[in-house]
């Protein structure tokens, strides 16, 4: 069986898996880090959005073979510690705006919300209400209202 | 100990002295405990009286105008409110197992709001979560229909006013002063002289040994709260944004490995023979494969391992029931099967129309789950669940064990909007997990939850106005569906039973609509009437139900005959609505800035509901020019990502009774417009040879934040304390209004009554569907070329 290294939340871990199967399996199934959700497996729902590198990958869409042993994943457990804090400024503006519903998408929309207000200061365009129409993250619940509220918030924070 | 019937009580705008309870005989016991535990027990029945009349003339009443499915609830639960619980124990906090389900309603944030204003202790210290499945709580553990908190804040209140007059009296004997002298807070009895001792300490010195009744316990008067109208938090927040949460699949029980089901090309279509299982055994990961009732289960090291087993099946299957089934042979079916409307009055006008409801589906963002070890002598389960008890019987009936020994543990979950009443996933769990000897995680795929999975079934909604000069003559509205499974019953076995019968669904199902369906309008003589057609999807209760259907079609009709008399939407609703839902009308005209200039091809439209015992009109703005309708949406992958045309600006309106929580309410509603919307514009499945074509979220579209509205306007009205409703249902009572507004304002900014739903239906599929077979697709390889 392969083995595979790479960084998973600021430590590095070899585990066993074959190359194929994607990376929301190996956390999920194998190292038991379930913070990142299945919603689709196609890339689409977006809820298991996880940082790779510092960008939101989906990682229902990545082979675990495709990793290297530098490559650093950051899911929602480990996502405080990268500001060295309890809670990330964007964990807090959820909190503030009661933001969560069910829950379930909510890892995958916080590690998107972070990398789309990087994204958005790298580009130069301003995080306003019609650049957020281009977040993928699907909310069963619908609380994109309250999402957008928590973003404008968090980006301050950042 | 006698019940005595409450006479009808005048409406009242202020905060009662006293809690209205209290006009009641009010028993609850001081149960035999280590620790002190409380139960409750209510008897005695409110029938509210009929209300004045608007400008047209009276209609008849309806069933729900008078009793609806909450009051039918509190009824049905009465006997078995004892067995609502609190418990406190010695570290000072107060445990509550609630027998609701919580699934993203916040059900359980508000019950422990309720806790802590009753018992004055803080809402840190209180602990509510899902109890296990227990036969007796019956119609008690049923989750659904927005009936939670009319139906379980009552007992829950009894129990915590008679536990808090219990630990006073225990501290005044300790202190040997008189219990006047005492007061209650923050978790602390205080003395006279300033005495003190928390609940924590006093929790074994007030437990009983043998169960005590305590009749009529003094409750909290409502003008003295301060937790209950508060906004309040959700208290599973912090786990929620910190990926702790532990949802069903999150669990992590010893061997319970994934497993994944490999399903049919149809609907219940059920397998013939297996061509390649043992080469399937021997793929990598796989430990088990076999069939079970919905198809061939595959258990693996991975769900990854999963997907592919079940890709490489090759499985012979015998067509199901419906495989010779598509939209169009359906919805032929409903129009035929529509009953004839009454004769019209001779000379009337008339606004008639069919309206058609597609299929959508209630998938939640986690599918289907389950764990589950069933061994020889006892099964233990864990999954979300509406409707446990019937779960755990079904579970138990088939594996042959005495339901005693199933244990069912009910989990968070991710979302239902009707999915949960029913337990196909802890029953494929249960088949597996029997079948292989072995624990399992049982996972639907994404593509099996919307192929497979509960629907909410079409309908075809035939609603007629007559009319002459200014006044109607008459309303009538034929609702014509595909049979709603209300087979899960309420919440217990009888029930349950009796909508598994052939006929006795037809019965459940009128009933449900008719305590459900009010009249709203002075239209004069008036029905709505329920009819099933029996074709055997699978379907279930779609959160709002009927309702979204039904309101849409009769709202639309509404502005037609505003249309015919030279009445704005506003007006005609003003002239013909009962008087008590002009409050909530005038608020959304004013907040959403009614009858502003638009461009053409933009427009407003409002439409009202009350159901759950909240009034509530909805006004929305929407924006159908083609540079909108067309708009796109940025960053591959394009396909499957629709647009076109945009809700710019929703405005909510509800008055209730009393908002328990208002962050909560809120964020009901802002929940349930964004629902409205989908099911109004985007939200369906095609039916084709008997399966939906729709196999994930870039097929079937939920609302996406490209086509949510950036301006979204919330508005509670100041509680109205009617005592025969409160307080009132909050998890679906925006969608049905939502959507009628929605639509109401699409026609007025095209000019054209739109008759299907939703809107984008019927307009070429913007997507390639999944194949059919293998049944489920396999995950991309691009995830670090798509990273941002």
């Amino acid at each position: 069986m392969p083995e595979h290294t790479f960084k998973l939340n600021g430590k590095r871990i070899t585990v066993e898996a074959p190359d194929h199967v994607r990376l929301l399996w190996v956390l999920r199934d194998l190292l038991s880090v379930t913070g990142p959700k299945y919603g689709c497996g196609l890339a689409v729902c977006q809820a298991c959005t996880s940082h790779i590198n510092g960008k939101a990958t989906n990682i229902c869409a990545v082979p675990v073979g495709d990793l290297n042993p530098d490559d650093e994943v950051v899911t929602i457990e480990g996502l405080a510690d990268t500001v060295g804090k309890d809670l990330h400024p964007m964990q807090e503006a959820w909190l503030e705006h009661d933001v969560a519903q069910c829950g379930y998408c909510q890892p995958g929309q916080i590690m998107a919300a972070v990398a789309h207000v990087r994204k958005s200061r790298e580009e130069g365009v301003p995080l306003d209400d019609d650049y957020m129409d281009n977040i993928k993250n699907i909310c069963r619940c619908g609380t994109y209202q309250r999402i957008r509220e928590a973003i404008k918030d968090g980006a301050e924070g950042m | 100990m006698t019940s005595h019937r409450a006479s009808p009580e005048p409406r009242q705008s202020e905060a009662p002295d006293s809690a209205q309870p209290s006009r009641r005989k009010i028993l609850g016991y001081l149960i035999a405990a280590p620790t002190l535990a409380v139960g409750t027990r209510i008897l005695g029945d409110v029938v509210a009286p009929a209300t004045a009349s608007a400008e047209g003339l009276p209609s008849n009443p309806w069933m729900a105008d008078h009793y609806d499915f909450l009051d039918a609830m509190k009824d049905f639960t009465r006997h078995t409110a004892n067995l609502i619980k609190v418990e406190i124990h010695d570290d000072g906090h107060v445990y509550h197992a609630s027998p609701v389900s919580e699934n993203g309603q916040g059900i359980l944030t508000t019950l422990a709001m309720v806790i802590a204003e009753e018992l004055d202790v803080p809402i840190e210290k209180v602990h509510v979560w899902c109890d296990d499945a227990r036969v007796e709580h019956q119609y008690n553990q049923l989750t659904g229909g927005s009936t939670n908190l009319h139906v379980k804040t009552e007992p829950l209140k009894i129990a915590c006013a008679i536990a808090r007059e219990q630990m006073m009296t225990t501290a005044a004997q300790q202190w040997g002063v008189p219990r006047e002298e005492l007061t209650a807070s923050d978790g602390v009895v205080n003395g006279k002289n300033g005495q003190r001792i928390e609940y924590g300490a006093l929790s074994k010195l007030a437990a009983v040994d043998t169960d005590t009744p305590v009749t009529d316990p003094y409750l909290k008067p409502a003008s003295e709260y301060k937790v209950i109208g508060k906004p309040q938090r959700r208290l599973d927040a912090y786990e929620a944004v910190t990926g702790t949460k532990v949802f069903t699949g999150d669990l992590q029980v010893k061997d319970a490995l994934p497993t994944m089901v490999h399903r049919g090309p149809n609907i219940k279509a059920s397998v013939i023979s297996v061509e390649n299982m043992d080469e399937v055994r021997n793929m990598s990961g796989v430990t088990d494969v076999g069939v079970i009732p919905s198809g061939v289960a595959v258990r693996a090291a991975t769900f990854g391992q999963c997907i592919d087993a079940v890709r490489a099946l090759k499985v012979k299957w015998k067509d199901g029931p419906v495989a010779d089934e598509s939209d169009d042979t359906v919805i032929q079916k409903l129009k035929a099967a529509v009953p004839p409307l009454p004769p019209r009055t001779a000379g009337a006008k008339t606004i008639e129309y069919d309206f058609i409801n597609y299929f959508a589906s209630n998938t939640p963002l986690e599918t289907g789950i389950a764990v589950a070890d069933v061994r020889k002598d006892g099964a233990e389960i864990w999954a979300p669940a509406k409707i446990p008890i019937i779960a755990m019987q079904d579970i138990a009936l088939r594996t042959g064990l005495p339901q005693d020994k199933v244990t069912f543990h009910v989990m968070p979950g991710g979302g239902s909007f009707g999915r949960r009443l029913f337990h196909e996933h802890a029953m494929d769990a249960a088949e597996a997990s029997y079948l292989f000897g072995k624990p399992v995680k049982l996972m639907w795929h994404r593509t099996d939850d919307f192929r497979h999975g509960r629907q909410h079934p079409p309908a075809v909604s035939r609603v007629r106005l007559t009319y002459s000069g200014d006044k109607v003559l008459s309303f009538s509205q034929h609702h014509t569906g595909v049979q709603n499974d209300l087979g899960h019953g309420l919440g217990e076995i009888a029930s349950a039973s009796m909508a598994r019968q052939e006929l006795g669904q037809y019965t459940v199902g009128a009933w449900f609509y008719a305590v459900t369906q009010s009249s709203h309008y002075e239209f004069g003589p008036s029905e709505s009437t329920y009819h099933e057609l029996e074709i055997p999807f699978w379907t279930t209760s779609m959160r709002h139900v009927y309702s979204p259907n039904v309101a849409t079609a009769r709202e639309l009709a509404v502005d037609q005959l505003g249309h015919a008399m030279g009445l704005d939407p506003v007006d005609v609703r003003l002239k013909f609505l009962r008087p008590e839902f002009h409050g909530v009308v005038h608020k959304a005209a004013e907040l959403g800035n009614w009858g502003r200039p638009l461009p053409d091809g933009v427009a407003q439209g409002i439409a009202i509901n009350d159901e759950y015992k909240q009034r509530m009109a909805v006004l929305t703005e929407i924006d159908t020019r083609p540079e909108t309708v067309n708009r796109k949406v940025k960053d591959p992958p394009y396909e499957g990502y629709v647009t076109g045309p945009r809700v710019t600006k929703i405005v909510l309106v509800l008055e209730g009774a009393h908002i328990y929580n208002p962050l909560g309410i809120k964020a009901q509603l802002m929940s349930g417009a964004n629902d409205g919307i989908a099911i109004a514009l985007t939200m369906s499945t095609h039916l084709k040879d008997g399966i939906p074509l729709e196999g994930s979220w870039d097929n079937s579209y939920y609302t996406r934040q490209w086509n949510t509205p950036h301006d979204m306007q919330i508005h509670l009205m100041p509680n109205t304390y009617e005592p025969d409703r409160n307080p009132g249902g909050a998890g679906e009572v925006a969608v049905g209004p939502a959507m009628a507004s929605v639509a109401c304002a699409y026609a007025q900014a095209t000019g054209k009554v739109p008759t299907e739903f939703p809107i984008q239906h019927q307009k070429e599929l913007p997507f390639h569907p999944h194949a059919i077979v293998p049944p489920i697709p396999q995950s991309p390889t691009e995830g670090l070329d798509w990273a941002y």
